[in-house]
């Protein structure tokens, strides 16, 4: 039920009722509007039960085991959330002066340093406001270092097949042509492929390491020499920055320009859309085209650069500096850490997902990549038990749900069939890790005794398997007043 | 039969008729739209447009992904089935009656060019591993 089908005319809470403020009638009356704005009518305690209510429904990393691979679902830490909730930082106006923001400044410019050491890149930009923005960000800052060089003849992009599909967005966004290319039985980028595809109209290659295969790119060296004796750039998507963390830098790898998701790696709040931070990261020579407004610090004062400072900037992407909540949350989180702890989070990671890809394995599921070590995530498929019983992937992660894990990714990347991307995170313990290894136990067997209970899942959650097709051929995304 | 011997393929998944009129009729595999899984939206390419072998034609959707449908030959397109916009699960229900679109070659020798049956197999099968 909606909120707004609780409405009732003239119901209200009169004690969180908006007063007139000081002011007011300062609007003259023709920008004033004549109707009522149609709010749901509702008492305090209908408010109070109706979202508690629907909190109770939510499948979340605070309530379930979150394996989503490539979105890193982690715990995300009560501490960093106390803090950036001081009210110095919440009551303070996003365009108020420097000089009355010194502190949370100060936190900025500290994440913005903390970011260039922990990835090896020079400079780095906190503007974006998700990793998609990063994205089109980073591949802007390519398009503007070729034109500034009048090398504008480079208008391909190149882009493994195995992709998160933001990467050809981003490049079509930014005016690029794609051009894909191929991976190797072993799940790598198919190295001879990617010789033969790029040249002089290459602006860059993106690339994910380890990529969404859940392995490492381990010609990441040669590729990175490919791209740029070609005279391309060299793009770090960092949606898997987690598995390597503090212990490999992107920057060390070639990487002319990465983003970082930190609501993945830096464990700010996300799922369900948001909010998110995607601040990218760059060499010196791609520096003066970094987005505004940047952070910069001169004898202990801290001040937000502008258009004036940096002419070449690819400019804004929204109104102030990034979703400066998320900003403070990962840059707390990173202070927690420490660069020593940055590593725990990776070897950690990485071992999880090893542990539970070995006792999947003996459990009697397939891996994808079988000869491979897993970063930190992995793939299974159930091509095979698909072909026995008719169980699909989606069946699996909805009966995933009635044993008390939300279900890995489905059915990415595509061109493994039937696949589920697992990501167990370092905040997980082997107790958890067991658990999940013995629902996914009981679904085996449950998929060659009864599929139809499969096929139904699931049973026990708020709402049963939900029409997914019907939604997207039909779908309803207003409600009206009966 | 799940890759009928009277048609034509591409690797890219496209079945391929050959018209009594000359022009090729052109749709997607059953092995292809059994990866896709259930198709929920499907955007033919409009009538009249000059195709290059391999160009991106036609668009398609199912719950798992979006997917682009490739020229098998060069060519006009002379008819696109709008029925498939209103009725996308026609392509789930038989692929192989569901056509996208029909395509008057500018090379007929081109058509010799695709896989038949048994060649096609091959790659349906070397997909799924």
């Amino acid at each position: 039920m909606l909120i707004f089908e609780l409405s009732r005319p003239g119901r209200h809470s009169k004690g969180l009722s908006p007063h007139a403020a000081p002011g007011q009638g300062a609007i003259p009356e023709k920008h004033l509007r004549a109707q009522p704005p149609l709010l749901p009518e509702v008492s305090e305690l209908d408010v109070v039960r109706h979202y508690t209510g629907l909190s109770q429904k939510n499948f979340s990393i605070d309530t379930h085991f979150y394996p989503l691979g490539s979105c890193t679902m982690k715990y995300n830490p009560r501490a960093c959330n106390a803090l950036a909730m001081l009210p110095q930082f919440l009551a303070r106006h996003p365009a108020a002066p420097d000089d009355t923001g010194q502190g949370f400044l100060e936190c900025m410019f500290e994440l913005q340093e903390l970011l260039k050491e922990v990835t090896g890149m020079e400079a780095v930009s906190l503007a974006p406001m998700a990793g998609a923005q990063g994205e089109f960000a980073g591949v802007a800052m390519i398009r503007a270092y070729h034109d500034s060089r009048g090398d504008a003849g480079r208008r391909e992009i190149l882009v493994p097949d195995a992709a998160h599909g933001t990467n050809p967005a981003s490049a079509v966004m930014c005016g690029y042509t794609v051009r894909e290319i191929a991976t190797d039985a072993e799940g790598n980028v198919d190295i001879a492929a990617l010789g033969s595809a790029v040249g002089p109209h290459t602006a860059g290659l993106m690339l994910t390491n380890p990529s969404t295969l859940g392995v490492f790119e381990r010609g990441i060296l040669e590729m990175g020499t490919i791209v740029h004796d070609a005279g391309g750039l060299l793009y770090y998507d960092g949606a898997n920055l987690n598995a390597i963390l503090g212990e490999v830098r992107p920057g060390d790898m070639g990487f002319d320009v990465i983003h970082i998701n930190l609501h993945k790696t830096f464990s700010t709040p996300h799922g369900g859309g948001g909010p998110g931070a995607g601040p990218v990261g760059v060499n010196a020579r791609l520096a003066p085209f970094l987005p505004l407004p940047l952070v910069a610090e001169a004898k202990g004062a801290y001040r937000l650069l502008g258009d004036a400072d940096r002419p070449l900037s690819i400019g804004r992407l929204g109104a102030q500096l990034g979703n400066a909540g998320v900003l403070l949350r990962a840059y707390i989180y990173a202070r927690m850490l420490g660069l020593e702890g940055m590593r725990r989070v990776a070897a950690f990671a990485t071992l999880n997902a090893n542990y539970l890809m070995a006792e999947l394995r003996k459990a009697g599921f397939e891996l994808a990549f079988p000869r491979r070590r897993a970063s930190h995530e992995f793939l299974i498929t159930l091509q095979g038990l698909k072909q026995r019983t008719g169980v699909t992937a989606m069946d699996v992660a909805k009966r995933l749900l009635d044993k008390g894990a939300h279900a890995p990714t489905t059915y990415f990347p595509l061109m493994v069939p039937e696949c589920l991307l697992i990501e167990p995170t370092e905040t997980e313990s082997k107790r958890t890790l067991d658990a999940f290894v013995a629902a996914m136990k009981e679904i085996l067997a449950e998929a060659s005794e009864n599929p139809a209970l499969l096929k139904n899942a699931p049973h026990t959650t708020p709402v049963r398997r939900l029409d997914d097709v019907k939604a997207a051929r039909e779908p309803r995304l207003t409600w009206k007043s009966p | 039969m799940t890759t009928p011997d009277n048609l034509k393929y591409t690797k890219t998944h496209e079945w391929v008729k050959a018209e009594a009129d000359g022009t090729l009729t052109v749709g997607i595999t059953f092995h292809a739209q059994d990866m896709l899984g259930d198709v929920v939206f499907l955007q033919p390419p409009e009538v009249g447009r000059t195709l290059r072998k391999g160009e991106e034609c036609a668009v398609i959707e199912s719950v798992k992904a979006a997917a682009d449908i490739y020229a098998p030959v060069s060519g006009e397109v002379v008819a696109a089935n709008q029925e498939l916009a209103d009725k996308p699960e026609k392509v789930n229900q038989d692929p192989y009656a569901a056509w996208m679109f029909r395509i008057k070659p500018a090379d007929p020798g081109e058509l010799g060019a695709l896989l038949d049956a048994a060649a096609y197999q091959e790659v349906a099968e070397a997909d799924k591993h």
